[in-house]
């Protein structure tokens, strides 16, 4: 088959190009362990409401920072509030009774699917002190834009 | 009317208007944008319209444009008797009758679950009836397709598929892989769950399975846009096909790589485990590789055309070519606009970025620019090339026809630009209303969506052109002597021979072996755990 020369250096380039997207995607994701949320655990959603695992929602400390345990069901995320503390690891865990909804606090890379039947779960450090809004980004019905819920990130010392 | 062409004719019938109806919903969208207390402003008719919107725009218009298209190609490159015309009609029917139900479905406000339609939303069980329907009546179409190739082919051994059909070929390969896993979803689980035959569903088996047709959907749309742009745009920019065996390269490497892709569209979902995300975000990344090689073969072959009408220099070429005819006009903005969205659909398929805009406005910011103007600019220009040739007809009001592309790439710089903006400053996709509370956050996506809602609505009045310009040469255009059928020719003059890029069968084989290692193992661990389904819910 004749390619002519620009373009056997055209398909080079584009190579070379995709080789350093895999590249900078194996880089982040070997060294820097950043993987999108993909937690696997499944959970009735008939009961989660009364599962030991979603029984008390909202933060507790944990040996090595925080975890905040919220059920996002039509229209609102409980608690609507969460107040965590900068500069440590702060693990989300989620699930719905309904159907499915997105969990994305803005302005942060926290952004997952909630989806009924399953827990998501994932780990964020903000740094930043400040007050964060968090959307669901799912269409979940005809209130999904009035659901959302606040982030308060408060510097370390409690002083807020 | 050309009694030859009447089955493509009635297929480019039902796209138009399912394309009005489309364009209408998304004008709605477009003004509650800007936030203007309209009457009947409602979430029901936002919601609902916007339902309407991407099932009649994504799945209606395309697949009977593509079918039209598909005709027309057998028709004229593989010989006039190669369609089974009956066969063509039940496929027709039965297309017509799916997209009417699930048509009706959604307008009684009964089933606005989005074009998406993830359980446990629930529709009412004749949306997702009606939605198997219009792909049974593809089906029939692919097999007309195959059918055509196998009766040409009985007499012409050893030539080359021809180069439009070739990528019809592709398109049907395509479609068929992609939809044996929207089938498994809808009439395997969403079906006898609406109809009660089943109380649960499992959300993310059912994603699985929509995300494995969901991604090859996007090719089975784009396909035939390419098949345009490699077998038509030359020939009616006056030049010459820079290199027919690499678009036969580019076609094979879709049907290898277009469905294994599918978890990039899950990266944000609990229940799959990372590896299997990773092992698609690669197949991803290689599926921009034809794209590319795309754009350096067309833009060639433009060249070629620029310097056979007298261009000189480095760019006067650019210059030279027939900005004026719609078809050239459509596809090279079709182009340019793709090549912005083709980079940004590789930040949304990148592992560890795809968090920063998944389900932002970004998402929608960047399937108008694919779906939206890659692939519906591609089938305007198209038309404007069909209508002539299948009805005999001079096109009416051909100055419109040439200032609506244009129109439609400045509306959606508008509604896209913006789209992507706010997607990057954390905006939510397919939200009725942004106050949040009012968050100072919400309120700085607000500044800018007044600008998206202008785009809107030059994109619908770019839209309503292209529908009159059609309605008008139908009903008024002057009959004439139809124009043939040409097809771009290849710069190089030797024949092409048949060779092992087109090998349909073999290809096929080793795309389903892609599927099945890319989805058997992630489908089994999931079926493995212990899992608890949803029932249905209706909040709307």
């Amino acid at each position: 088959m004749h390619v002519d020369l620009y373009e056997k250096f055209w398909m080079w380039l584009s190579g070379v190009l995709l080789a350093l997207f895999a590249a900078a995607i194996i880089y982040t994701a070997a060294a820097q362990a950043i993987q999108p949320p993909s937690h696997v655990e499944t959970i009735d959603p008939t009961t989660s409401r009364t599962d030991p695992r979603f029984v008390s929602l909202g933060v507790t400390e944990t040996a090595d920072g925080q975890q905040v345990v919220v059920m996002a069901q039509m229209f609102a995320f409980t608690p609507t509030e969460i107040r965590v503390t900068a500069g440590r690891p702060v693990t989300f865990r989620l699930t719905s009774p309904d159907v499915i909804h997105g969990f994305q606090i803005v302005g942060s890379n926290a952004n997952t699917m909630v989806i009924p039947g399953y827990v998501s779960q994932y780990t964020i450090t903000f740094n930043r002190p400040g007050e964060y809004l968090i959307v669901c980004n799912e269409y979940c019905g005809l209130g999904h834009h009035l659901m959302y819920g606040t982030l308060i990130v408060e510097a370390p010392g409690g002083e807020g | 009317m050309n009694e030859r062409y009447r089955l493509p004719y009635a297929n480019f019938t039902v796209a138009v208007l399912a394309f009005f109806v489309g364009a209408c919903m998304a004008l709605m969208q477009a003004l509650s944008r800007a936030d203007l207390p309209l009457p009947l402003r409602s979430e029901q008719i936002y919601y609902l319209s916007m339902t309407a919107h991407g099932v009649l725009m994504a799945l209606v218009f395309t697949t009977f444009f593509i079918m039209g298209l598909g005709y027309v190609f057998a028709r004229t490159t593989l010989g006039q008797d190669t369609v089974n015309e009956r066969v063509g009609w039940i496929s027709f029917f039965v297309a017509l009758i799916g997209t009417v139900l699930t048509a009706g479905a959604i307008l009684s406000g009964t089933s606005t679950v989005l074009y998406t339609f993830y359980p446990p939303l629930q529709a009412h069980p004749l949306f997702y009836i009606g939605a198997a329907l219009l792909v049974v009546g593809s089906w029939i179409w692919c097999w007309l397709m195959i059918r055509a190739y196998r009766l040409w082919r009985r007499d012409h051994a050893e030539a080359a598929i021809p180069l439009a059909m070739h990528g019809m070929l592709t398109t049907v390969i395509v479609w068929i892989l992609a939809t044996v896993g929207i089938a498994i979803e809808v009439v395997g689980m969403l079906i006898p769950w609406s109809l009660g035959i089943t109380t649960t569903i499992d959300p993310v088996l059912a994603r699985t399975f929509f995300w494995w047709f969901g991604h090859p959907l996007v090719y089975f749309w784009l396909l035939p846009a390419y098949a345009v742009w490699y077998a038509v745009l030359p020939r009616v920019a006056g030049g010459r096909l820079f290199s027919d065996p690499l678009a036969r390269v580019v076609f094979v490497l879709f049907i290898l790589l277009s469905t294994p892709v599918g978890f990039h569209h899950q990266f944000a979902d609990p229940g799959i485990s990372a590896g299997w995300k990773l092992a698609h975000t690669f197949a991803t990344l290689a599926i921009l590789f034809p794209s590319l090689l795309t754009a350096f073969t067309i833009i060639a072959s433009l060249e070629v055309a620029g310097r056979l009408r007298g261009g000189k220099g480095l760019f006067n070429w650019i210059a030279r070519l027939p900005w004026d005819d719609p078809l050239v006009s459509c596809v090279i903005l079709a182009m340019l606009t793709f090549a912005v969205g083709g980079f940004g659909g590789a930040i949304n398929a990148a592992y560890a970025m795809n968090a920063m805009v998944h389900n932002t406005a970004w998402v929608q910011g960047h399937f108008h620019l694919t779906v939206g103007t890659a692939v519906a600019l591609t089938f305007m220009g198209t038309a404007y090339w069909l209508l002539p040739r299948i009805t005999g007809k001079e096109l009416r009001l051909k100055p419109v026809a040439q200032v609506q592309p244009y129109l439609w790439v400045i509306g959606m710089g508008l509604f896209s630009i913006v789209n992507h903006v706010t997607g990057m400053m954390g905006m939510p996709r397919r939200v009725y209303d942004l106050s949040y509370g009012g968050s100072p956050v919400a309120a700085a996506w607000a500044e800018w969506t007044t600008i998206s809602a202008v785009g809107g609505v030059v994109l619908f009045v770019s839209a309503m052109m292209f529908v009159l310009v059609v309605f008008a040469t139908v009903v008024w255009g002057k009959v004439g002597q139809a124009p043939a059928f040409e097809y771009a020719v290849p710069l190089d003059p030797a024949e092409p021979r048949a060779s092992v890029w087109d090998r349909m069968g073999l290809w096929t084989v080793a795309a389903a072996a892609l599927v099945l290692i890319a989805y058997l193992y992630p489908i089994l661990q999931l079926l493995s755990m212990e899992r608890f389904g949803s029932i249905g819910w209706k909040p709307f």
